[in-house]
């Protein structure tokens, strides 16, 4: 007897599609920028990637992440928190503005920010008047980069913090325990998986992060440059083994991203099977 | 402790979810607050839990916990137990943490110390009967010791007054009947002032000192269980209590009558609703002059002290349900399909307008 939906032509297709289809966009290209990057030896690409430039684009790039990282948490955290153990009017607005960096294109953000905090701009010009300039420099590419992935913490806490409800936390309350102490022991160990996991995503974007960082950075060489900027710098002065060198680089960030995001999964599908 | 209720109210959004209530419950009374989902019960308990405000009315509200007034203490400063319907363990902490955590969250103050804490829940996990499974989680027990675990970890902090929401719930029967014993005698062991919520009318009855009924955010009846069973107040308390048989029809010199059915009451002209207890209903192979309820027998139970006989007509909305002795089970050798007639011993009616409850009860 056969179950539903188990057709085994059906199946060796569809599994013969998907592994040719991954081969062809995903491994492929993938295998092909490490070719590309070692093309001409190690030692090119060493010369490459040590080069002062790349460094700083290196320490700009994860120094904006890391700076990133912490703000879209407590962000990401209190939003959560708000919109599941609150009720008020306009809450489901709040829960769809959310998601405006999603759907906006990155470039766009760039250009608001701009519009913005330009010299130029509305806020802008006030802030040159004190002698502070965001835009063209690393504070505009954090402030961009920070719009960009701050849905990604609330995002996944938003459905698991609204599945788990609140009883907990009012059995801590009943138990005498002040807000901070539920926090700390209530609340965040419950949802430490899927803020990791948010972080992760955070992580990845925002290393990543194209569009809206090269319209606020400038992309000044060895001073706004990030890596992504970087990158297509050198690729636009036929650089090819440089660029590819960049892309190697980012592509290793990824796969540790990746790799991080695996172990977290696993380790979660571990802690279920156990209990 | 004792606690005073007086002028408690609540709603959320457009709906009233409590009716002004007043309600007294003296030291060490455990009782029980009865109704239906959506009578207002979960949110009394937890407006006396403090988990939930009672509304700002024009006269004043007002929570005394013995002498203490609480209506503007914090939940955690009230010095209450909280047992919740569905538990609400802590899922990511052991048993013995769970029932910790009570003491580990007290002020460095008033905090006991590592050994005390350590004896305390020990005392407690024993006394629940859970003392091997401190090391466990949460989802590694069942229901029913989950159950105990919130009770101990309830019983750590040492509340004035311990408040259960639907405490068995969400467990079998027999689990049911044990806990349910068992909390009863640690009820007059530790002897604290215990409040619950149930939609179970058994449990209530059982369990309760005194049992107020709810429905529709009112209370319309407090009192001791046997007080409640015999004399309700009014028709939705003697409806809630039981099963009950309808018998409507208007009445006509004397003669109620309800299709080809009648029966002789000493009542007024007019429509007339009786209710009946399935014990109170008596079948035999005859009508009588007085008395003609034709009926036909569609289901049997013979499970327990009585057997349980279900009954249809054509004079009848919704069936009948008769509780019969086994004797007169097999005198009348009773199968499916069977014709009989209902002959009430005693029948009650309530007065329609509310304000007059009256209730009477007649012999047939």
């Amino acid at each position: 007897m056969r179950r539903i939906g188990d057709a085994p032509a059906v199946k060796r297709l569809l599994i013969g599609a998907a592994l040719v289809l991954s081969a062809l966009f995903l491994l492929l290209p993938l295998v092909a920028i490490f070719a590309q990057a070692f093309s001409q030896g190690v030692a090119v690409f060493w010369a490459n990637v040590s080069n002062y430039f790349t460094l700083h684009a290196i320490g700009l790039t994860l120094g904006v992440a890391l700076l990133t990282i912490p703000i879209c948490l407590v962000f990401g955290v209190a939003l959560a928190w708000l919109v599941t153990r609150f009720s008020f009017p306009g809450r489901r607005i709040l829960q769809t503005l959310i998601d405006i960096p999603f759907a906006v294109s990155p470039v766009v953000a760039g250009l608001i920010y701009l519009l913005l905090y330009g010299r130029n701009g509305w806020i802008g010009s006030w802030l040159d008047g004190h002698d502070i300039q965001l835009m063209f420099a690393w504070p505009g590419i954090l402030m961009v980069t920070v719009f960009v992935t701050c849905p990604f913490v609330a995002r996944e806490l938003i459905p698991l913090m609204q599945a788990q409800g609140s009883r907990e936390e009012e059995a801590a309350a009943t138990l005498g325990a002040r807000g901070w102490t539920t926090f700390w022991r209530i609340t965040l160990p419950n949802i430490r998986w899927a803020l990791l996991y948010g972080v992760i995503l955070t992580n990845a974007r925002a290393v990543g992060e194209f569009g809206a960082v090269s319209v606020v950075s400038g992309a000044i060489r060895g001073q706004t440059n990030t890596l992504p900027l970087h990158l297509e710098q050198l690729y636009q002065d036929y650089n090819a083994v440089g660029a590819f060198a960049c892309a190697a680089l980012l592509a290793l960030i990824a796969l540790l991203t990746l790799a991080a995001k695996a172990s977290l999964e696993w380790r979660a599908s571990r802690r279920e099977a156990l209990l | 402790m004792s606690i005073r209720l007086e002028n408690i109210a609540k709603h959320f959004g457009n709906t009233q979810a409590l009716e002004p209530v007043n309600l007294d419950i003296c030291e060490g009374e455990l009782v029980g607050l009865l109704g239906p989902s959506g009578s207002g019960k979960t949110t009394l308990l937890r407006i006396i839990a403090g988990l939930e405000s009672a509304d700002r009315t024009s006269q004043p509200s007002r929570i005394m916990f013995g002498e203490r007034d609480v209506t503007q203490v914090h939940v955690r400063d009230r010095r209450i137990g909280f047992v919740f319907q569905h538990y609400a363990l802590f899922r990511h902490m052991s048993v013995y943490d769970n029932v910790a955590f009570g003491l580990t969250v007290m002020p460095k103050k008033e905090r006991p110390s590592n050994g005390e804490i350590r004896a305390r829940v020990f005392r407690l996990l024993e006394m629940v009967k859970l003392e091997h499974l401190a090391k466990r989680y949460p989802a590694q027990l069942s229901g029913g010791q989950q159950q105990r675990v919130s009770l101990a970890r309830a019983l750590a902090v040492k509340p004035d007054v311990l408040l259960l929401d639907e405490p068995f719930g969400a467990l079998d029967a027999k689990v049911r009947q044990d806990l349910r014993r068992w909390l009863r005698r640690l009820h007059s062991e530790l002897n604290f002032t215990s409040v619950f919520v149930t939609h179970d009318q058994e449990e209530a009855l059982e369990l309760s000192d005194r049992v107020v009924v709810m429905s529709n955010g009112r209370i319309e009846q407090i009192d001791a269980p046997d007080t409640l069973y015999h004399s309700p107040k009014n028709r939705f308390v003697f409806e809630f209590l039981g099963d009950v048989n309808h018998l409507e029809g208007s009445v006509n010199n004397g003669v109620l009558t309800c299709g080809d059915a009648y029966l002789h009451v000493d009542l007024s002209n007019g429509p007339e609703e009786l209710l009946l207890r399935p014990h109170e209903v008596r079948l035999a192979e005859q009508a009588s002059d007085t008395c003609h309820l034709p009926v036909v027998v569609t289901a049997i139970s013979p499970v327990g002290a009585e057997v349980r006989v279900e009954l249809e007509a054509d004079w009848l909305a919704k069936p009948w349900l008769a509780t019969v002795r086994h004797a007169d089970f097999e005198r009348l050798a009773m199968k499916r399909g069977q014709r009989l007639f209902a002959h009430p011993r005693q029948w009650h009616r309530f007065e329609e307008e509310p304000q007059n409850t009256a209730r009477q009860t007649r012999a047939a």
